[in-house]
């Protein structure tokens, strides 16, 4: 790698990251997309390899690994399957983040183990059908009583909502404040009144259950609170700049892989008698998707090292997601066309990534919303 | 220059639109989920008179301008794209060939079948190794005296599972390059000619794109359309109409995505305001609306020049060029502002992005067009 933000060690988990995904997720990534389902022995050989607890502290069963190890393995497993990186992601920042965050020590032995073993998966449940963008409206309420909160609301897209044990959940517990009156719950998905909506049938990113959750005078008790009342919304926002780098990794992999195969095919595709990359307008188009993909890696390394390093990094977050996504869709959407009308048939990877690039400048957060935050930091 | 339908014209687009709202419409999502061939609307656009709208009434056609036939593909794909493409590779790319380059006989015998919509058309000219190079056709046609012999195959053959008649091209001189290739007209049922299997493609599912197979497949004497040898210019002027067909198809997609985008922006609410209020959202939807009318008025200015006689090679390119660019464009920016909602398949975005992206790709990739236009300029 030979980069100022890498080590040796980087370079270690990042090549064991790689071999596991040309062996083992290669083969089986069109089909996850086609059945829209992941094998969850996949799941348990990556628990395995540790992907699922890089970031979780050890004493909990993790590796205390930093954010640059986490960046590594997420472009390694993207380049073969994006649906893999969720299970991975998941794992390491939107389930545990806020537990690891402002999590008791308790709450850190009862939930992270289980996650990191690839044994239990929590899912993160803060969108709701109105409250987007725009988080803070939600809706969803608890309500005290006695030593309980009583749950109340809807939230949607919620990644993982029907194979979870647990769910992260957002609630309103001082509706009068906004944005300062949310909170987070731990939620036992088998309690009375909690209910998955049906599967969600998406563009792409298809092999990983994504559905409405769904809370009917659910009781919880107060020890399910996570952090502190009325201060949530901060865990959620620190939980999302860890993610945003996250995804931003894995659009790093999956412009990587759909550049290494659009050189690939312009090297053996000959038309008019040479093969296609001796044409200059296609060898420029290569040229002008690498480059863009090595601007994003800057912002997306650099983004991790400043996280490494404590330094607050919600802007550089933001601008590595926003950039790397818009690049990635824009790198992907050239690969294709080089392809031609191979590259539409779905015998070819790339028209799966294609579909599977096109959510990352939506979820956790939209590229509207990385420009508010770094429009917000610019302007205060 | 004038682009008005006049009294008549509109009126078939008036009583297309309302045949699309009820007919069309309800089941593009269906015909896409299912990768099904809207084999009874095939049928219900023949009673209206819709598959050989710029046709001579003595061969069954509708007598109307290439502008309004333009406007035809428009209107079908601002409500399923695959239905618009059925309509114009018959009316393009089948019976466009055989009515300007056929004998009277041939006329009789296939046009008027073909413009009634009784009997559906195909073309084939795309081989596995002749994609925009189509000069490298291997297909070959061998005189036998009182018959032709074909070999070869042929691949992505838009409408092939349900077409009766195929305009195909093949070499019969091998020596002489693009100077040795002649079109044929070949009915599904010649011995030796066969379909093979349906083409799973990201796009378009319902469109029946199959490849060809010729074993010694037996084409009678006068089947051989326009002269010995002189098969590329068929092929090429046939796609020369052909794109103002698939640019009018791009242009369809991106109005329909922009007027439904409009639609949601208008209802959904975050920050306390409708999105459609956001200066940002403004600004998105009069970009592409101006760059939706620009495409328009280039499209219009080709199918114009083709019904005028005039040299329109470049103009049909420059059509095809900017209208699918921009249709790609308008419909990953509207994908990004219905957000989560636009990347699930319950809403109609994700499909007219997925759709939009063949535009790009077939008749011609944008490099083609490209390849056209600079020509065109003498730049050499």
């Amino acid at each position: 790698m030979n980069s100022p933000f890498f080590t040796e060690d980087h370079e270690s988990i990042c090549e064991m990251a790689r071999d596991f995904a040309n062996k083992t997720l290669a083969p089986i990534a069109a089909d996850v997309d086609k059945n829209e389902e992941f094998p969850m022995d996949v799941v348990g050989q990556m628990a395995e390899m540790g992907f699922l607890g890089l970031k979780i502290p050890e004493e909990y069963g993790g590796l205390s690994l930093d954010m640059r190890s986490y960046v590594c393995v997420m472009e390694e497993i993207a380049k073969k399957c994006a649906t893999a990186t969720l299970f991975i992601s998941s794992a390491n920042s939107l389930s545990t983040a806020p537990i690891v965050i402002s999590g008791t020590p308790e709450q850190k032995e009862k939930y992270l183990p289980g996650v990191v073993a690839g044994e239990e998966f929590i899912a993160f449940a803060l969108t709701e059908p109105n409250a987007g963008s725009d988080a803070a409206s939600m809706t969803t309420k608890a309500v005290e009583d006695g030593d309980d909160y009583i749950l109340n609301g809807r939230k949607c897209f919620i990644t993982m909502a029907p194979i979870a044990k647990y769910s992260i959940v957002y609630a309103k517990t001082s509706p009068e404040k906004g944005a300062k009156g949310i909170s987070c719950f731990m939620v036992d998905m088998s309690l009375p009144g909690v209910s998955c909506g049906r599967h969600e049938e998406k563009m792409g990113q298809r092999g990983v259950p994504v559905s409405d959750l769904v809370l009917e005078d659910v009781r919880v008790s107060k020890d399910c609170l996570i952090g502190e009342k009325d201060l949530g919304f901060i865990n959620a926002m620190k939980t999302l700049s860890v993610g945003r780098v996250g995804v931003a990794s894995m659009c790093l992999g999956m412009a990587a892989e759909a550049i290494e195969l659009a050189v690939e095919h312009t090297k053996n595709r000959v038309q008019f008698g040479k093969p296609l990359c001796k044409h200059q307008a296609i060898a420029f188009m290569l040229a002008d998707m690498e480059t863009k993909l090595n601007a994003a890696r800057g912002l997306v390394y650099n983004a991790a090292w400043m996280m490494d390093n404590g330094e607050k990094a919600d802007k550089a977050a933001s601008m590595a997601k926003y950039y790397a996504a818009e690049a990635a869709i824009d790198i992907v959407n050239k690969a294709l066309q080089l392809f031609g009308g191979y590259g539409y048939s779905r015998e070819y990877a790339i028209e799966r990534i294609y579909r599977d690039i096109r959510v990352c400048s939506i979820y956790e957060g939209s590229s509207q919303v990385q420009q508010i935050v770094i429009s917000g930091q610019m302007l205060k | 220059m004038n682009f008005h339908f006049n009294e008549e014209e509109q009126e078939i687009l008036d009583m297309l639109h309302d045949f699309c709202l009820k007919e069309v419409a309800p089941k593009a999502a269906e015909v896409d989920e299912n990768e099904r061939f809207p084999e009874e609307t095939w049928h219900k656009l023949a009673e209206m008179g819709m598959m050989g709208v710029p046709f001579p009434e003595e061969y069954g056609g509708a007598n109307l301008s290439y502008l309004n036939y333009i406007g035809v593909c428009e209107e079908l794909a601002k409500h399923c794209a695959t239905t618009s493409v059925m309509v114009s590779a018959h009316t393009s790319l089948c019976c466009w060939p055989i009515s300007q380059y056929g004998t009277e006989e041939q006329k009789q015998k296939y046009l008027s079948k073909l413009c009634t919509g009784e009997w559906l058309g195909a073309f084939g000219l795309t081989e596995p190794g002749a994609g925009t190079d189509a000069a490298m056709q291997k297909t070959i046609a061998e005189d036998k005296g009182d018959h032709w012999v074909l070999n070869g195959s042929k691949i992505f053959i838009t409408n092939a599972g349900f077409a009766n008649v195929f305009v195909v091209f093949a070499m019969t001189n091998k020596e002489l390059g693009t100077k040795g290739i002649s079109a044929f007209i070949v009915e599904k049922d010649f011995p030796g000619f066969k379909v093979g299997s349906h083409e799973k493609k990201m796009g378009i599912r319902g469109s029946s794109t199959c490849e060809l197979v010729f074993e010694d497949c037996i084409v009678p004497k006068e089947n051989l359309l326009g002269e010995l040898n002189k098969g590329f210019k068929v092929a090429m002027t046939t796609l020369d109409g052909g794109r103002i067909g698939i640019a009018a198809q791009a242009l369809g997609i991106a109005q329909a995505s922009i007027d439904e985008c409009v639609k949601y922006t208008k209802e959904r609410v975050q920050f306390g305001k409708r999105i459609s209020q956001f200066q940002n959202t403004q600004f998105q939807l009069a970009d592409m609306q101006a760059h939706v009318d620009a495409a328009r008025l280039l499209v219009y200015r080709a199918a114009q020049a083709k019904q005028d006689h005039e040299p329109h090679s470049h103009l049909a390119a420059m059509a095809k060029l900017v209208a699918a660019e921009t249709a790609s464009d308008v419909t990953r920016r509207t994908l990004q502002l219905t957000g989560g909602y636009g990347y699930t398949r319950e809403y109609p975005f994700e499909r007219m992005m997925r759709d939009a992206k063949i535009t790009e790709i077939y008749e011609g990739t944008s490099e083609v067009q490209r390849m056209v236009i600079s020509g065109w300029m003498g730049v050499k």
